[in-house]
């Protein structure tokens, strides 16, 4: 049994800007810019806006600074902020907020210029005292410490995860946004520089600029939008920790809990999902993520991303824009599982493009393997 | 009980926790009711009890998970240490680049200005 949100609300703007790099621009200015295209993808004036959902690496008070910076008025504002999976949870919040009647066209908005501005990860995260004496290097180490325990456990090897990063830039090399291009071979992860054993920087995702914004309405009107609808059909969040010592078991995340929770909302099942967005820091988070949402046992991620099968033409189609680790990843990357849900919905991917896009799944990733949530989006021929 | 006692007993958890550091010992947790362990420090144990008691730690562990952290100004581990207590903490150990998981090992105190608990390879 779906839940009474399901379809209620739908995606009809979406915009990006300085995907990639964007020198010369504030964190500020590219979210402007790509609410100005998603406002144009939409046919919508920036006054129709009264509802700001929005969280960054660099605003303590995100939706505040987005209100003051674009002149809005809002209504409604939420800057919930669990890290990189705070989008999903904004479309959550936005469509009950919809549904509600508190607000009739909500802004879900990020941006950064973490490349151009530093060419490192930006991060308001702080320090966890009891952490702190052993100076872990935020965020690779907890992700090397839930690897180093994968690995352990189920004889995953570093060829596996090499084989996510692989399938990754085969997908970008199909998508001229990407920021990584370019042949990758599995000896390429492999060779790359040891950052945090048993992860190179081939494991890690990119550091680039970007911005992304979606604006989404009610249903009763999503259709008079110039746009094809991108419908919201549910979302579930699960969190059990916010450091990785306080994690119960490494080889184990949230996604266990927000994946079911998520399909009993949306009233899916796996077979009928087409996409599957899971938000990739590091190679192993794909890995852990498959597990956790039921593509395949506990365990086996390692085995089941091999021989091409989340790669192009593969049996499962998983972060076709490239992922974190070849697309985009401006410190915090959910907004822009959502741009891709909606591209390949829409029919616009160009040579990426899915043949049959009708369910989205896209799965946010918060801290260190902490905040886990999950969403779906569809196309009118679920609803 | 002297002054840092008196001290202790209007403290919190943490700041307790880094005197009795600062004094060379490795102290956790115990409900009195329930008996479980808590750490890292804090005022409510996971079940909900508050009757913490400080016990010293064993110093016993085992390594759950490691990782070498590689910088160009030297490398050190980090890891997550599984007590013989129960609770699992973040910590290094010392003396060896790095440890297979499942290894024993054995806390100490490295004094300093923070002083810390750090672990050694436990010999067989």
């Amino acid at each position: 049994m779906s839940h009474s949100i399901r379809g209620k609300t739908a995606i009809v703007g979406m915009g990006v800007a300085g995907v990639g790099e964007a020198p010369g621009y504030s964190a500020i200015e590219l979210l402007g810019l790509s609410v100005h295209a998603a406002l144009a993808d939409a046919g919508l004036k920036l006054g129709d806006i009264d509802a700001v959902f929005a969280a960054t690496s660099s605003h303590a008070f995100a939706s505040m600074s987005v209100t003051e910076y674009l002149g809005l008025k809002p209504k409604y504002f939420d800057s919930t902020n669990v890290g990189g999976s705070s989008f999903e949870m904004h479309l959550l919040q936005a469509s009950l907020a919809l549904e509600a009647g508190l607000c009739d066209v909500a802004l879900i908005c990020y941006g950064s210029n973490q490349r151009t501005a530093g060419g490192r990860l930006v991060s308001m995260s702080e320090p966890q005292w009891h952490e702190t004496p052993y100076a872990p290097r935020h965020p690779i180490t907890a992700y090397a410490l839930a690897t180093s325990r994968h690995m352990h456990q189920f004889g995953t090897t570093r060829e596996m995860l090499a084989d996510v990063a692989v399938s990754a830039r085969q997908w970008a090399n199909l998508n001229p946004d990407a920021f990584a291009r370019g042949p990758l071979t599995r000896d390429d992860v492999l060779s790359k520089r040891m950052v945090s054993d048993p992860l190179t920087a081939g494991d890690c995702c990119l550091v680039t600029d970007g911005a992304a914004a979606c604006i989404l309405v009610r249903s009763d009107r999503a259709r008079d939008f110039p746009q094809k609808p991108v419908y919201f059909l549910g979302a579930a969040g699960a969190n059990w920790h916010r450091s990785i010592q306080a994690m119960p078991d490494l080889t184990v995340t949230a996604a266990s809990e927000s994946g079911p929770r998520a399909f009993e909302m949306a009233g899916l099942t796996r077979g009928e999902v087409d996409l599957v967005m899971l938000y990739d820091a590091f190679t192993i988070n794909t890995i852990l993520f498959l597990e956790d949402l039921g593509f395949c046992p506990k365990g086996e991620g390692g085995r089941f991303v091999q021989d091409g099968r989340i790669a192009p033409g593969g049996e499962l189609a998983v972060n076709t824009n490239g992922g974190g680790l070849s697309c985009v990843h401006p410190g915090m990357y959910g907004m822009f599982l959502i741009a891709e849900g909606v591209a390949q919905i829409r029919g616009e991917a160009g040579e990426r493009q899915l043949k049959t896009a009708d369910v989205a799944l896209l799965h946010g990733n918060g801290g260190t393997l902490s905040s886990q949530v999950t969403a779906f989006l569809g196309s009118e021929a679920v609803l | 009980m002297g002054d840092t006692a008196a001290a202790k007993a209007t403290a919190g958890p943490q700041a307790n926790y880094e005197a009795f550091l600062a004094e060379g010992r490795f102290m956790i947790q115990r409900s009195r009711e329930t008996g479980e362990y808590v750490f890292y420090p804090k005022v409510m144990a996971p079940s909900g009890a508050v009757d913490l008691d400080w016990v010293e730690a064993s110093g016993g562990g085992t390594v759950y998970a490691i990782t070498v952290n590689r910088k160009r100004e030297g490398s050190y581990n980090v890891a997550l240490i599984d007590l013989d207590e129960g609770p699992r903490m973040m910590a290094t150990v010392v003396g060896v680049e790095t440890l297979p998981i499942g290894a024993r090992v054995r806390a100490r105190i490295e004094a300093g200005e923070n002083p810390r608990v750090v672990f050694e390879p436990e010999e067989k």
